[in-house]
């Protein structure tokens, strides 16, 4: 009896929800679900009774602008969004500047309305108040009341997000610490440097201590220093098993922090995935240095990247031309030095992502 | 409601810091000038136009703050940014615009406070005593905040849709208009047909401010009804809910860009 009960219960849970059932995208996420569901049973057998909820779930999630005054014209931002975020996740939002992740987070905090589609956070409507309680969000190049100080500003905030009298000076004293605010926590923002500010608005955004934090473009505007820490107060919110969804168009922090990663460009999806996955679908190359002071004619054919250093040679091949440069240097009697795979960065990813054109054109 | 208390509580806030009460400052120099000069240049009239000058300066020094503030009570807060971690939290729209038009409407029944203190002040200097009176000046200044409430929730309406500037325009306009208002319903009766129906439409539309105007018969002593005073309070009350209302239900539906 219980078994029967249980895949119903998966369905319920996953099926999109009736506002946005017009939508034809809103089929995809549940149809996957269905396969995701038969697959599961084929290996694992009956479900537990507890199927974990994503965190962020989008369903053909769509924005379009009207622009022109006399001859209006739709100007989609946002093309039909699938994305699952599932809790506990670090999930980096790609992308580069006008890619629609601003709206994209906008949509997410109801800050807008989509066009068609809906979203949920926590298994519940974006624009629910239970939700919202649960949520942090850092807005982009944040602003703030300049005439508060950054404790009575923490204050204010606390009281919106519903923390009790009890806890609020407790909370805000314990938050303005770890972004390293304290010793400035009765000062006016209007004093502060674009560095201290951005570290109030992720004060503000963790203050409640919320399941699920929304930071856009955290690092920007900030110092090396202020970047590293904002990184390892990323890396301590995943600890604590928060759901952190950022968007940056810096991929050296998303390489460092994100477990998944999404590419948006102009409006439209463009890849998801781990980052070892996506990383290692760019095609790989391996740098091989040997000893000798010559370039056998073999290699040369391989490689057009080949160089001269002093006695040691130093080429980059494909990897499955490896074999063959190999035995290339076995045949002219040269001492192997190194092998070394040139790991493809999350930005030849973004780059092959980014203009499909191009790529071809290699 | 803690949320709408914490909202009104901020503005109120901001407006302190943003030193608008020093507005009362050039009041209060006002109405020692008031006391001094023109008690000397009027015969036994000094009164008269001391409560004249007074009530007309709390209404213009109001008016001017209510429409200034009401403006960019919204938009102020969407082009900094500052909204969008207000409404990331648990506050729905209509409890951010019931508290924004709340806190600037306590800034004003507290700056009116401090300028009826003045006014009291400078008729007290005149005739070193207080007379029965002097309290119809009470009524006089209630119906002002009155009339502060309804331009606070006009502004705050035109800001929910238009610009700074075009808002700033209305709101005087309409405050200009509905001073006048009575003579407006006077052409409307004059009128017929569709045209006729039109202009009472309009004249009932309009705020009307004539009405709460009672600063001439409060100058002459004379005292007021406590039916107007009932009626006043009434329609001041339903007409800036139903701005208000109209705000909310547009920002209710408003993307922020």
């Amino acid at each position: 009896m219980e078994q029967s009960a249980v895949p119903l219960y998966f369905l319920l849970a996953r099926a999109p929800p009736a506002s946005c059932g017009i939508n034809s995208q809103c089929s995809i996420p549940f149809v996957t679900s269905l396969a995701h569901f038969a697959l599961h049973i084929i290996v694992t057998g009956p479900l537990p009774t507890f199927v974990a909820m994503p965190a962020i779930e989008t369903f053909g999630l769509e924005k379009t602008y009207t622009v022109g005054f006399w001859r209006k014209r739709p100007r989609c931002a946002l093309l039909p969004l699938n994305l699952a975020v599932e809790e506990g996740e670090v999930f980096g939002y790609l992308g580069p500047n006008g890619a629609g992740k601003t709206t994209t987070l906008k949509l997410l905090m109801g800050l807008m309305f989509p066009t068609a589609g809906c979203a949920k956070i926590l298994g519940r409507e974006v624009n629910d108040p239970q939700v919202k309680a649960q949520i942090g969000f850092l807005p982009e190049q944040p602003y703030f009341y300049d005439y508060l100080t950054a404790r009575e500003l923490l204050e204010y905030y606390a009281q919106l997000s519903g923390v009790g009298t009890r806890a609020r000076s407790r909370r805000v004293a314990a938050v303005l610490e770890r972004v390293g605010l304290r010793d400035v926590a009765g000062v006016q923002l209007r004093k502060f440097s674009k560095g201290m500010l951005q570290r109030v608005g992720i004060a503000q955004a963790i203050l409640h201590d919320p399941k699920v934090v929304f930071l856009d473009e955290p690092m920007s505007g900030l110092d090396p220093i202020g970047r590293r820490e904002v990184r390892d107060l990323m890396e301590s919110l995943k600890q604590e098993g928060k759901t952190v969804f950022f968007s940056t168009h810096i991929l050296s922090d998303a390489e460092a922090l994100c477990d998944r990663v999404a590419v948006l460009h102009k409006g439209e999806l463009r890849g998801i995935g781990v980052i070892a996955d996506l990383t290692s679908s760019v095609r790989g190359k391996v740098e091989v240095i040997w000893q000798g002071g010559v370039i056998p004619p073999a290699i040369h054919a391989l490689s057009p990247e080949c160089h001269l250093i002093g006695a040691m040679a130093r080429a980059v091949v494909d990897e499955n031309q490896l074999d063959a440069a190999i035995d290339a240097l076995r045949r002219a009697n040269l001492k192997l030095v190194s092998v070394t795979p040139v790991r493809a960065t999350l930005e030849d990813y973004f780059v092959e992502k980014l203009s499909p054109a191009e790529v071809a054109a290699r | 409601m803690s949320r709408v208390a914490s909202i009104a509580s901020n503005t109120f806030r901001e407006a302190v810091r943003d030193r608008v009460l020093y507005n009362l400052i050039g009041f209060a120099l006002l109405m020692v000038a008031a006391s001094l000069l023109v008690g000397q240049i009027s015969m036994n009239i000094e009164r008269n136009v001391v409560i004249n000058l007074g009530l007309t300066a709390v209404s213009l020094f109001g008016l001017v703050i209510a429409i200034f503030i009401g403006i960019g009570l919204v938009s102020k807060e969407i082009e900094k940014k500052t909204l969008y971690t207000i409404l990331s939290r648990p506050v729905r729209r209509w409890e951010f615009i019931l508290g924004k038009f709340g806190g600037l409407v306590a800034t004003l029944v507290v700056n009116t406070f401090f300028m009826a203190i003045g006014i009291f002040a400078a008729v007290f200097y005149l005739a070193h005593h207080f007379q029965r009176a002097d309290s119809y000046l009470l009524v006089a200044l209630y119906f002002i905040i009155l009339q502060f409430v309804m331009i606070t929730a006009l502004a705050l309406l035109f800001s929910s849709f238009s610009s700074p500037l075009l808002s700033a325009v209305f709101a005087f306009a309409l405050f200009i208009i509905g001073t006048f208002a009575q003579d407006l319903r006077g052409f409307a009766s004059l009128t017929h047909g569709v045209i006729g129906w039109i202009a009472i439409a309009a004249a009932y539309v309009v705020p009307n401010f004539a009405a709460l105007n009672v600063i001439s018969s409060v100058a002459h002593d004379q005292p007021v009804a406590a039916s107007l005073v009932l009626y006043n309070t009434l329609y001041a009350l339903l007409y800036s809910a139903a701005a208000v209302a109209g705000a909310m239900l547009i920002f209710e539906r408003r993307n922020l860009k």
